[in-house]
C-alpha cells in the first residue's frame, strides 16, 4: 500500500515540477478566470444591487471555463512522450495514478482560483460572510470540476478536435456544481443561510472523488489500446 | 516462463496475425522480425497487457496475465518508441520518477550509476529538452540499467542510436540474459546477441 501511495505522491511531485518550470501553463488559466469575471462589471455598470445579484453565478462560470481551458492537456502531453504507457505499466492500479494527476490539475488550475476568489468579489460588492461562503463553495467545487474534466479528458484522449468535444461532453456535467455553487452564496445573501447547498457539494464532491479515478482510468486503457 | 498461445490480433479490420503460439524462457531472447505493419508493435503491446488481443492468451510464470496484472508488471520494463520521459525535467529526475513508480525509488548514487553507465554521466542534471533524439534514447535506456526486472521488452531499441550506443545495448541484453533474464526485442538491425528468431506477416 506505502508503495502505491509513494508511487501517488512521486506523479504529483512530477506534475508539480513539470509545470513550475513552464509557468505560462498555470498563469493562463488563473489570467482567463480574473478577466473573464473583470469584464462583467465594466459591462453592466455600477450598480450595486445588480452586481451583487450576478456576481455568484458569474465567478462560477468563470470557474467552470477557467477549469476547462487546461483540462485537455492533462493526459495529451503523457501520451505523446509515452509516460502515459509508463503509467499504464505500472504495478500501482491506474485509477490512483489518474487520483494524483487530478489533485495536480486542482492544485495548478483549481486552488489558485480560491484563492484569488476573495479579490473578485470585492468588484461585485459581495459581503465579507457572502465571500467567506463563495471561497468555501469554490473549495469544494473546484475539485470536482477537475475529477470530471479528467473523464472527459481521458474520453477524447487523442481524437481529432478533442478539445471542442471535451467542452462538450463535460460542461453540461458541470451544471450541478454550478447550480449548487452559486446557490450557496445566492442563499447566503437572501438570509437562508449556505449549509443545505455546502452540503450537497460535498456530497457531490465524495461521489466523484470515489468514481471518477477509476472511470477515468478505465477510458485511458481503451485510448492507449 | 513467458508463454503466449493462440494469439491474434486485428488493426481496423485487418487481420495483423493470428495462431501465433511461443515460449521464451529464462536466459533466452525472441528477437522479432516482420516489415513495417506486420504487427511487431502490437503484439509487444499485447504482451505487456497495453492492448487487448482478438484471441489467445499471454501466460507468465504459467499464469494468465491479465488474471494479475500487478505482479506482471512489476517483472516487466517496457520500451516503446516513445521513451516515456518528461522534456521539463533532468535524466536524473526522469529516472528517479520512473523507478517510483515502478515501485523501487532508486537512490541518488544508483541513478548517477545508471546514467553513467548509458553515457549520460555529464548531463545528468541537464534537462532533458536540451537532449538530442539519441541521448533521450539512452536516457531511456536507463532504465534497464537501474531497475531488477526479469522480463525486458524493447520496441526497436536500435533505432537512433550511435554504433557505441548500440554496443551497449547489446551488451545490457547479453549480461541480463546471463542473469537469467528474458528479452523481447523487434529490431531492423542484428542485435549481436544470440537469439531466437519470430517472423511475422509471412
Amino acid at each position: 500500500m506505502s508503495a502505491h501511495l509513494r508511487a501517488c505522491a512521486a506523479l504529483l511531485l512530477r506534475d508539480l515540477r513539470s509545470a513550475a518550470r513552464r509557468p505560462g501553463d498555470v498563469a493562463t488559466p488563473l489570467f482567463f478566470f480574473v478577466v473573464v469575471s473583470a469584464l462583467f462589471p465594466l459591462a453592466i455598470g455600477p450598480e450595486l444591487g445588480t452586481l451583487r445579484l450576478i456576481g455568484p453565478g458569474i465567478v462560477w462560470v468563470g470557474a467552470l471555463l477557467s477549469s476547462i481551458l487546461a483540462m485537455h492537456r492533462l493526459f495529451a502531453a503523457d501520451l505523446a512522450d509515452g509516460s502515459l504507457e509508463q503509467l499504464a505499466l505500472s504495478p500501482t492500479p491506474l485509477g490512483l495514478l489518474v487520483a494524483a494527476k487530478v489533485l495536480a490539475h486542482w492544485l495548478l488550475t483549481g486552488a489558485p482560483l480560491v484563492l484569488v476568489a476573495p479579490l473578485i468579489a470585492v468588484q461585485f460588492d459581495l459581503s465579507l460572510n457572502s465571500t467567506l461562503v463563495l471561497v468555501l463553495a469554490l473549495l469544494l467545487g473546484t475539485p470536482v470540476l477537475s475529477l470530471i474534466g479528467a473523464v472527459g479528458a481521458a474520453l477524447t484522449l487523442g481524437l481529432r478536435g478533442a478539445e471542442l468535444l471535451l467542452c462538450l461532453l463535460v460542461l453540461p456535467l458541470y451544471i450541478p456544481v454550478l447550480v449548487f455553487g452559486a446557490g450557496a452564496v445566492q442563499a447566503q445573501l437572501g438570509g437562508l443561510g449556505a449549509q443545505a447547498h455546502v452540503s450537497v457539494l460535498l456530497a457531490i464532491l465524495t461521489v466523484a472523488a470515489f468514481l471518477c479515478p477509476w472511470a477515468g482510468s478505465a477510458a485511458l486503457r481503451i485510448a492507449l489500446e | 516462463m513467458l508463454s503466449v498461445q493462440q494469439l491474434a490480433c486485428e488493426r481496423g479490420r485487418t487481420r495483423l496475425f493470428s495462431d501465433l503460439t511461443f515460449e521464451v524462457q529464462s536466459g533466452q531472447c525472441l528477437h522479432v522480425h516482420g516489415a513495417n505493419g506486420a504487427g511487431k508493435t502490437s503484439l509487444l503491446r499485447i504482451v505487456c497487457g497495453l492492448a487487448e488481443a482478438v484471441q489467445g492468451q499471454v501466460c507468465w510464470r504459467g499464469e494468465n496475465t491479465r488474471q494479475d496484472p500487478g505482479s506482471f508488471r512489476a517483472e516487466l520494463v517496457y520500451l516503446g518508441h516513445a521513451p516515456g520521459l518528461k522534456d521539463e525535467l533532468t535524466a536524473a529526475e526522469n529516472l528517479h520518477f520512473q523507478s517510483q513508480i515502478d515501485g523501487c525509488a532508486l537512490s541518488p548514487q544508483q541513478i548517477a550509476a545508471a546514467l553513467q553507465r548509458v553515457g549520460l554521466g555529464r548531463q545528468q542534471h541537464l534537462l532533458l529538452r536540451r537532449f538530442s533524439q539519441g541521448q533521450k534514447r539512452r536516457a531511456a535506456l536507463a532504465r534497464l540499467v537501474a531497475r531488477p526486472a526479469r522480463l525486458w521488452v524493447l520496441d526497436e531499441p536500435l533505432a537512433a542510436l550511435d554504433h557505441a550506443a548500440q554496443q551497449l545495448v547489446s551488451q545490457l541484453v547479453a549480461a541480463h540474459l546471463q542473469a537469467g533474464g528474458l528479452a523481447l526485442v523487434t529490431s531492423h538491425q542484428p542485435l549481436g546477441v544470440e537469439s531466437m528468431d519470430l517472423r511475422l506477416g509471412v
